[in-house]
C-alpha cells in the first residue's frame, strides 16, 4: 500500500498539483462509508427493489393527469388541470436537464459553466427551423439534434484541451458567445431579449393548445425516462467507467494506457445532446424560447439543482431538478400572497425574492450537508445498516482489462 | 485618427474597470484557489450604495462623488471580508464547495438587491465636468474616463507596493506560489486570505462606482456581465498574476472597444481570445503554473 | 487514538544515549486522498545529533515526515515533541512550538528574492541571520536574486537557511542532497553536520554515504512500518543482508565493505 515516488511528488505540489477533477470529486462527494456490505445478495435486492420503486413511480407519473389529485401549496390545481401539469411537466424537464448536467459534474467530474448552451441551443434551433423553414416538426426536430451534437462535438472537443478551472472558463465563454448571439437577435430570428415565440403552425395539434397540456406532460415525462436511462447506460458503459475513473485518479488511468480524452468528450457530446432534447420539448412546453435559457444563470442553475440533490446520484440530480423548479415557482406565487405582502418591508423584500431564498437554502446545503439530499438519505441508510458499498471506478476498469 | 484614439482611452477605460474587479478575483484564486462568484455582488453592492450616498450628498458635487468612491469601496471590503468569515473559512481547503457557496451568496445577494432596488437601471450622473469632454488631439474623451483610468492605476500602484514592500504582501506572493510551504514556515495562511478577500471586495467595490459611472446607471445586474468578463481577463491573465490581470484588462477591453466599433463583434473577439489563449498557454499570458490536467 | 500492541517496538530512541527523545511518534496512520501512505509508524527521535529515517523509494518517508507536520491527514496517532502532544495542532502552530522543515524538492518561493525567502522563515524575536549568513555566504551575495533562478544547489541552501533561521527544537530535514552535485552534496553534509551541533535532526537521506558521515542512528520503514531501529546508523550499513533487505540494491553507494 506504499504510494509511488510519482504520487508523492504530486502531492508535494499541494494545490496545484491536485487536478481540479480530485478536488472537485475529494470534496463533493462524502468519503466512501467504511464497514461490510460488499455481499452481492443485499445489494442485488436493493437493485430490484429500486427498480420496482421506479416502476412504480413512472406509472404513478403517468396516471396522474388522469387522477384528481389536489396538493394545495405544492400544485396550483388539481393534477388533471392543466396548471399542474405545466408545473409538474416543468418539474420533470427541468430534472432531466439536471440529470444531464449530472453527466458531467457527477460522472466526469467536468465542471461545465457552459451546459445552458446546448439546452438554449435545442430550444432556438427548433424555434427557428419551425418559424422559417416550414419544415414539418419530427424533421425539425432531427435536423435540431444534429445540430446540437455538431455544436457539443466542436465546442467540447477544444473546451476539453484544458481541464478544471480553465475548462470551466472555456465553456462559460462559449455559452456567453452564445448568449449574446441570441441577445443580439440576429436578423431577427431569435426574438431577441424578448425571446421567440412557438410558431404552432408545424406542430401536430394533439400538442398545441391549453386543453393539451397532458400530452406535453406526457412527452416531458418520456424524455426524463428516456435521459435518465440513456445516463444510466452511459454511467454503466466502458466509456463511463474511464470517465469516472479519470475523475478519481487521471494519473492512473493514464498508466493503464487508456486514453481518457474521447471518453470524456463521448460524455460531453453525450451530455449536450440530451440537454438540447430537454431544449427542444420545453420549447413545446413553454410555447417559446427565453434568452434566460442560453445564459450562464441557467447553467448555475443547474449546478444549483445537481448539488441540492447531490453530486454523483442520478435521481438526486431528478430530484434536485424538481424540487428547485418547484419552490420557484410556489416561492413566487407565495411572495405576492397576502401574508408576505402585509408584512413589514424588512421581511417582505427577502421573502419576496424567490432566489434569494433559493440561493439561501443552498448555501445552507452547502455548509452544512455535504452530499446534498442523496448524501443526506445515504447517511440515514448506512446507519440503519443498508448502504451501498461504492465500487472503485479505477477498479472497475482493471478489472476489465 | 481621432477615433482611434478615442477608441484606445473607451477601451482602457473599461480595462481599467475590469482590472479592479479582475485583480481581486485573481489574487483570491491564486492564494486560495477559490473562483469567487460572489465577487459581483460586492462589486453591485458597492455601486449601489455607493450612489446612494452620491444622491444623498448631491450627485453633481464632487464631494458627492469622492465620498459615493469611498463608501463603495468600504461596502464592498466590509462584505467581501464578512463573506470570508462566515461563508469560506468553515470551508477551509475544501475549494469546490467554497466556489458553490459563493455562488449561492451571489444568487442571493443578487436577488435581495433586486428586492430593494428593483430591477431596473437607474440612470446616473457626476460631476458636471465628468459628464462633458475634454479635447485631445481632436478626439474627444470623455472625461469620467480619466478619472477612472486614475483610480485604476493607483490602485495597481497600491497593491504593487503592498505586495512588494509588507510583511502580509510577501506572504501572499509566496502564498499563491506554495501555499503548503507558507504554513510549513510556521505562518497562519488563513489571516493571509481574509486580507486578499477584503483587498479584492475594495476594489471590486471601487469598480462597481466607476463601473456606474461608465455605463452611466447602476443595476443589481450591474456585477453579473462585468463578472463574466473579469473571468475572461482574469483567466487571460494568469490566475494569480496582477500584472497579467492589468495586462489582460487592457488587451481585452481595448479589443472590445475596436471590435465593437468596427465589426460590433466585441464580446466574440473576447471568446475567441480567451480560447485562444488558453489552448496555446492554459496558464494564462503571465500565469506561473499550468493547473495540471 | 490506536493503542493496540504491535509488532514494532514501542517507542525507542533511535539514538539510545538515554536522554528523554524530542520527538516520539506513536501508530502513527496518514492518508492522501482517502489512500494510506503511512500504515502504522512509532519511532522517537533523540534530542541530540542526527537520526537517519531510511527505507526504499514510495515506503512512505516523507509522508511521515509531512503527516508529523500535519500537511497530510492523519488518521491515528500520536505526535509528542518533548513529551507535549502536538498531533492535534495545524501545521503552523507545530511549526511554532519548534518544528523546522526542510521539503523535499527545496520548496523556496521561485518569484520572492532570496532575502524575502529568509524574511519570510523568521519568526523567533531574534531570527539567527548572523549564523545563517556565516553557514552560507553565498546566499548573501545573491540577496537580491530571485531564488527561482537559482541554481538546485543554492536553492537547497535557501531552504536550509529558512529552517535555520528560528531557534528549533528539532528539524526534519527530507531529502537534501537529492539531485544535487557531489560537490555540492558534499557542502549541504557539512552544513547539516554543523546545524546538527545546536538542533537535533531526522534526516530522509537516500545518499547512504552522507547518512554514513551524518548519522547517529537510524530508523528503517519498510510497506509505511518501521521495520528496524537501531542507534549506530553505521553498523546498519555494514549489514549486507540487513541494507539488502530493507534498502534494497542499488540504492546507493555503499563504500565499505562493496
Amino acid at each position: 500500500m506504499s504510494a509511488s515516488t510519482e504520487e508523492l511528488k504530486d502531492q508535494h505540489e499541494g494545490r496545484q498539483g491536485l487536478s481540479a477533477k480530485d478536488r472537485l470529486r475529494a470534496s463533493l462527494t462524502p468519503p466512501p462509508k467504511p464497514g461490510p456490505s460488499a455481499s452481492g445478495q443485499p445489494a442485488a435486492r436493493r437493485r430490484l427493489i429500486g427498480g420496482a420503486a421506479a416502476a412504480v413511480g413512472v406509472v404513478v407519473l403517468a396516471l396522474l393527469p388522469l387522477l384528481n389529485i389536489q396538493l394545495p401549496g405544492i400544485l396550483p390545481t388539481a393534477t388533471y388541470q392543466p396548471g399542474a401539469l405545466q408545473l409538474m411537466a416543468l418539474c420533470m424537464l427541468m430534472g432531466a436537464a439536471a440529470l444531464t448536467y449530472h453527466l458531467l459534474i457527477g460522472v466526469a467530474g467536468l465542471l461545465s459553466f457552459g451546459h445552458a448552451l446546448y439546452v438554449g441551443a435545442g430550444a432556438y434551433v427548433l424555434g427557428i427551423l419551425l418559424e422559417r423553414t416550414g419544415m414539418g416538426l419530427v424533421p425539425a426536430m432531427l435536423v435540431t439534434l444534429l445540430v446540437v451534437v455538431i455544436l457539443a462535438n466542436i465546442t467540447g472537443a477544444v473546451a476539453l484541451r484544458v481541464s478544471g478551472i480553465p475548462f470551466a472558463m472555456v465553456t462559460l465563454a462559449f455559452a456567453q458567445a452564445g448568449s449574446v448571439l441570441v441577445r443580439r437577435n440576429p436578423e431577427g430570428a431569435t426574438g431577441g431579449e424578448e425571446g421567440l415565440s412557438l410558431n404552432t403552425e408545424q406542430i401536430p395539434a394533439f400538442l398545441v393548445g391549453v386543453s393539451n397540456t397532458r400530452n406535453l406532460y406526457w412527452l416531458a415525462l418520456a424524455v426524463l425516462i428516456i435521459v435518465f436511462a440513456v445516463v444510466s447506460w452511459i454511467q454503466n458503459s466502458r466509456a463511463g467507467h474511464l470517465a469516472e475513473a479519470v475523475r478519481e485518479n487521471e494519473n492512473r488511468v493514464r498508466v493503464l494506457g487508456l486514453k481518457p480524452y474521447l471518453a470524456k468528450l463521448l460524455i460531453f457530446v453525450v451530455g449536450g445532446t440530451l440537454a438540447g432534447c430537454v431544449g427542444m420539448v420545453h420549447l413545446l412546453l413553454q410555447s417559446g424560447a427565453v434568452p434566460r435559457t442560453v445564459s450562464a444563470d441557467f447553467t448555475i442553475t443547474l449546478l444549483v439543482m445537481v448539488v441540492l440533490g447531490g453530486v454523483g446520484s442520478r435521481w438526486g440530480a431528478v430530484v434536485g431538478g424538481v424540487l428547485y423548479t418547484l419552490l420557484d415557482q410556489r416561492l413566487t406565487v407565495l411572495a405576492q400572497s397576502e401574508a408576505i405582502q402585509s408584512m413589514p418591508a424588512l421581511f417582505r423584500v427577502p421573502l419576496s425574492e424567490p432566489l434569494f431564498l433559493l440561493g439561501t437554502l443552498f448555501v445552507l446545503v452547502v455548509l452544512f450537508m455535504p452530499g446534498g439530499l442523496a448524501g443526506f438519505v445515504r447517511r440515514l441508510s448506512a446507519r440503519t445498516g443498508g448502504g451501498r458499498p461504492r465500487k472503485d471506478p479505477v477498479k472497475v476498469l482493471e478489472q476489465a482489462e | 485618427m481621432s477615433t482611434i484614439l478615442l477608441l484606445l482611452v473607451t477601451g482602457i477605460g473599461l480595462g481599467a474597470v475590469y482590472f479592479l474587479v479582475a485583480s481581486g478575483l485573481s489574487l483570491i484564486y491564486g492564494l486560495m484557489g477559490v473562483l469567487n462568484f460572489a465577487h459581483g455582488a460586492f462589486l453591485t453592492l458597492g455601486a449601489l450604495i455607493g450612489w446612494e450616498t452620491a444622491r444623498i450628498m448631491g450627485a453633481d458635487s464632487w464631494g458627492g462623488f469622492a465620498l459615493s468612491l469611498l463608501v463603495g469601496c468600504l461596502v464592498g471590503a466590509l462584505l467581501a471580508a464578512l463573506t470570508e468569515f462566515v461563508l469560506i473559512r468553515p470551508l477551509y481547503e475544501r475549494h469546490i464547495e467554497q466556489v458553490l457557496v459563493t455562488v449561492g451568496l451571489n444568487l442571493a445577494a443578487i436577488a435581495l438587491f433586486e428586492g430593494i432596488w428593483g430591477t431596473d437601471p437607474v440612470f446616473i450622473q457626476g460631476p458636471t465636468w465628468m459628464g462633458m469632454t475634454t479635447d485631445v488631439l481632436g478626439a474627444q474623451i470623455p472625461n469620467h474616463l480619466f478619472i477612472t483610468i486614475l483610480v485604476a492605476g493607483l490602485v495597481l500602484a497600491g497593491m504593487v507596493l503592498f505586495l512588494k514592500r509588507t510583511r502580509y504582501g510577501m506572504i501572499i506572493r509566496a502564498g499563491v506560489e506554495n501555499r503548503s510551504m507558507v504554513t510549513a514556515l510556521g505562518i497562519d495562511v488563513r489571516r493571509a486570505f481574509t486580507l486578499v478577500f477584503t483587498i479584492g471586495g475594495a476594489a471590486a467595490g471601487l469598480g462597481g462606482v466607476l463601473a456606474s459611472h461608465y455605463f452611466g446607471y447602476v443595476s443589481p445586474l450591474l456585477g453579473g456581465s462585468l463578472l463574466i468578463f473579469a473571468f475572461i481577463v482574469t483567466v487571460i491573465g494568469g490566475l494569480g498574476s496582477l500584472a497579467g490581470a492589468a495586462v489582460a484588462s487592457v488587451l481585452v477591453g481595448v479589443l472590445q472597444q475596436f471590435a465593437n466599433y468596427y465589426w460590433s463583434i466585441g464580446d466574440f473577439v473576447v471568446v475567441i481570445l480567451l480560447a485562444v489563449v488558453l489552448l496555446t498557454r492554459p496558464s494564462g499570458l503571465m500565469g506561473r503554473k499550468v493547473a495540471t490536467a | 487514538m490506536s493503542t493496540t500492541p504491535q509488532t514494532t517496538p514501542a517507542p525507542a530512541a533511535a539514538g539510545g544515549t538515554g536522554t528523554a527523545p524530542v520527538l516520539t511518534v506513536s501508530h502513527l496512520k496518514a492518508s492522501i486522498n482517502g489512500q494510506q501512505v503511512v500504515e502504522d509508524v512509532t519511532f522517537s527521535v533523540p534530542s541530540i545529533g542526527i537520526t537517519a529515517l531510511l527505507g526504499r523509494n514510495g515506503v512512505g518517508k516523507t509522508s511521515s515526515i509531512k503527516a508529523i507536520l500535519g500537511l497530510i491527514h492523519r488518521d491515528a496517532g500520536t505526535v509528542e515533541l518533548e513529551g507535549r502532544p502536538i498531533h492535534t495542532l495545524p501545521t503552523h502552530r507545530i511549526v511554532q512550538r519548534g518544528v523546522g522543515y526542510v521539503p523535499e524538492d527545496r520548496e523556496v518561493f521561485a518569484g520572492l528574492s532570496v532575502a524575502e525567502n529568509l524574511r519570510l522563515s523568521e519568526r523567533d524575536d531574534h531570527p539567527r541571520r548572523e549564523l545563517v549568513e556565516s553557514l552560507f555566504p553565498d546566499l548573501v551575495k545573491r540577496a537580491q536574486q530571485a531564488a527561482g533562478s537559482l541554481s538546485g544547489g543554492q536553492q537547497q541552501m535557501v531552504s536550509l537557511a529558512r529552517a535555520l533561521m528560528n531557534d528549533n527544537r528539532v528539524l526534519l530535514v527530507d531529502e537534501p542532497t537529492k539531485g544535487l552535485a557531489p560537490k555540492i552534496v558534499g557542502e549541504v553534509a557539512d552544513a547539516l553536520e554543523e546545524a546538527a551541533k545546536t538542533v537535533p535532526i531526522l534526516l530522509v537521506e537516500q545518499n547512504l554515504a552522507v547518512v554514513r558521515q551524518l548519522a547517529a542512528g537510524a530508523i528503517v520503514l519498510s510497506d509505511g512500518h518501521v521495520v528496524h531501529t537501531t542507534d549506530s546508523a553505521t553498523s546498519f550499513l555494514d549489514d549486507d543482508t540487513l541494507v539488502t533487505r530493507h534498502l534494497g540494491v542499488g540504492t546507493g553507494p555503499a563504500p565499505k565493505g562493496a
